[in-house]
């Protein structure tokens, strides 16, 4: 199992010695395409602190009068600062479930088989390949048809269950199957030793995987909090078709509603997109590691 | 029950028999059920939210069904799926959403290949670039979207850059001829970083004495890169291709923040279709019916695309 391990850590693979050195050629050509690829951002964020009266038409990289009013406009009229907050709550709570319903999942298909388990697995894995557009009506339908909930009746009838609400937005995403597979595959290659010398000393089961395997996952478990924060953060069309009223609007929602709404202002949208950003940015820049890594794990192994 | 003990006695034996033995074969009878419980929440979860939508969805597509009526589906049979061989504006849907791969695919597979080979080095800042180069794909396609949308507005970026050339600006995303490219030029931007960092991670697993060992018997650097890195990268491409296929075939954010469809449904591709078609028509059959015809492209895409770089080798 070396191929994974050099891809998980690409800067200390075993084709990093004695690799060509590079040239100034090639620093230059990479040096451009990153500048290329930043450029954008660069915009964005000149823009965001741009006047809204200048942002129309005005296209300077450093602005002559930088203004945070903006952020402001952002906040109150795009509707940023309640939907900053639904977003947080809406991707913080799949992170939790996925970080532990994943994570126990893929460490018991691991290290604790039993009959049909692997059956199982592949049952579960095979949904990761089907298109969100396949499920989206059916989950649409299941989260109005949700017993109990938005004014329904136990058989799901009367109501509207639980669309327009912080729990539809979350339906989709308490367990992703992608994650179940990621740590299935960090626990194959964990040590099965540790947990029988811990069950001769009598330890049980949920103790050995709480104290001995859990501690020993973090990686894993960042990746999955990671992937799951990403693409929860990020999603669109979930909350577009399940959602109507502000007040359980997410970013990106709130970002396209402002931009629906009359004539664009760009200084206030650039504004908003930046405060899209910023916490997936920060989550990324924190765990740059983990995210290369997670990313090449997900493809090479397995 | 028999069916646990059976698979208890499959594991190793306790290195002391007799006495210990039984106390053994008890305590792992709960392992067992532990690894049920612990994969029962994930386990039910995914049945219940990803399977059982799939299956629901396949009904759905036999039948004809506006959430606004009072009356439930109402069973149809193959009739969604015969109207859509006739349809106009699926047909289009389905001809937009292959352009749309073709225009976006090649180009960042190309592109974030040259990348990753270069980035293949050891210097240093190397850390920089990739993370650089990666940050697009963590942004959201909304957020992009709306970057790309000042962008190509009237005294957005590439027309000052025009004028600036003292070329005439371009109304981008208002013409039927560059709405599509316009928005896969920001497509290919935005995958880029993270396909250039799947094939590093593939670069890197190709064992170096290959190259060594090619140098010296006196092979270029072109058919090293073609008889090394290329087999080498095979089984990442392949997954790198799929993926993309995935993603692409089911573009949607940044075809309502950008075009919204249009203009005269040129950025129309099937997702678009699907959504406007269950949300705005309140047609629900007929587009699982589309959900599933796309599911079936999809699928025999991407297979037909790893037989192809994968399936001569294997």
């Amino acid at each position: 199992m070396s191929a994974p391990v050099a891809a998980a850590a690409p800067a200390r693979g075993p084709g990093w010695r004695g690799a060509v050195r590079g040239g100034w050629p090639t620093r230059l050509v990479l040096l451009s395409a990153t500048l290329l690829v930043l450029v954008p951002f660069a915009w964005m964020v000149s823009i965001s602190f741009t006047p809204e009266e200048q942002a129309f038409s005005s296209v300077s990289l450093l602005p002559a009068q930088p203004t945070a009013l903006n952020y402001g406009h952002a906040v109150t009229d795009a509707n940023l600062g309640r939907a900053m907050l639904n977003s947080l709550v809406v991707t913080v709570v799949p992170v939790l479930t996925n970080c532990l319903a994943a994570v126990a999942a893929g460490y018991a298909f691991a290290l604790l088989p039993f009959r049909g388990s692997t059956a199982l697995f592949y049952l579960l894995l095979s949904t990761a390949a089907i298109p969100g557009s396949v499920t989206l009506i059916p989950l649409f339908l299941m989260a109005k048809g949700f017993p109990l909930a938005g004014g329904n009746d136990l058989a799901g009838y009367g109501g509207t269950g639980l669309l327009d609400s912080l729990p539809g937005l979350m339906l989709p995403h308490l367990v992703m199957t992608m994650n179940i597979f990621l740590a299935r595959q960090y626990f194959t290659t964990a040590n099965p030793d540790l947990a029988e010398a811990a069950r001769v000393d009598g330890a049980g089961e949920l103790r050995i995987f709480t104290a001995i395997y859990l501690p020993l996952s973090r990686p894993i478990v960042a990746v999955i909090a990671i992937f799951t924060f990403t693409g929860v953060w990020d999603d669109f069309l979930w909350p577009l078709v399940i959602t109507q009223s502000p007040q359980v609007q997410t970013v990106q929602l709130a970002l396209a509603q402002f931009l629906a709404t009359g004539t664009v202002r760009y200084g206030t949208l650039m504004a908003g997109a930046v405060l899209a950003t910023v916490p997936v940015l920060v989550i990324f820049l924190l765990n740059q590691r983990h995210f290369v890594s997670g990313l090449a794990d997900g493809s090479v192994k397995g | 029950m028999s069916t646990l003990e059976q698979t208890a006695v499959r594991v190793p034996a306790a290195p002391a028999p007799g006495a210990a033995e039984p106390r053994r074969r008890r305590r792992l009878r709960p392992t067992q059920w532990i690894g049920v419980l612990f994969v029962l929440p994930a386990s039910l979860y995914v049945v219940v939210y990803q399977l059982v939508p799939v299956v629901y969805g396949l009904v759905l597509s036999f039948t004809e069904y506006s959430p606004l009526s009072r009356s439930g589906p109402e069973w149809v049979g193959v009739a969604n799926y015969f109207a859509l061989v006739g349809d106009e504006d699926f047909g289009r849907a389905l001809a937009v959403t292959g352009q749309y791969v073709l225009m976006v695919l090649p180009p960042t597979v190309a592109i974030a290949l040259g990348l990753a080979v270069l980035a293949n080095r050891p210097f240093r800042g190397i850390g920089f670039f990739r993370s650089a180069l990666y940050v697009p794909h963590i942004v959201s396609l909304t957020t992009v979207a709306v970057v790309w949308l000042w962008m190509y507005s009237p005294n957005g970026l590439f027309n000052e850059a025009l004028t600036g050339l003292g070329l005439p600006p371009q109304s981008w995303l208002l013409e039927e001829d560059t709405a599509m490219p316009a928005v896969a030029a920001m497509r290919v931007w935005k995958a880029l970083g993270s396909n250039m960092v799947l094939l590093l991670a593939g670069l890197q697993s190709i064992p170096r004495e290959l190259y060594e060992a090619a140098s010296t018997d006196g092979a270029g650097a072109w058919r090293r890169f073609r008889h090394i890195t290329l087999p080498g990268l095979r089984p990442i491409l392949t997954y790198v291709v799929a993926m993309d296929i995935i993603y692409l075939a089911q573009g949607f954010a940044e075809l309502f923040i950008l075009t919204g469809g249009g203009p005269l449904a040129s950025t129309t591709t099937v997702n678009y279709l699907i959504y406007t078609e269950a949300f705005q028509y309140n047609s629900f059959g007929s587009a699982s019916a589309m959900a599933f015809v796309l599911f079936g492209f999809i699928a025999a895409f991407s297979f037909l695309s790893i037989r192809g770089i994968a399936g001569r080798r294997s």
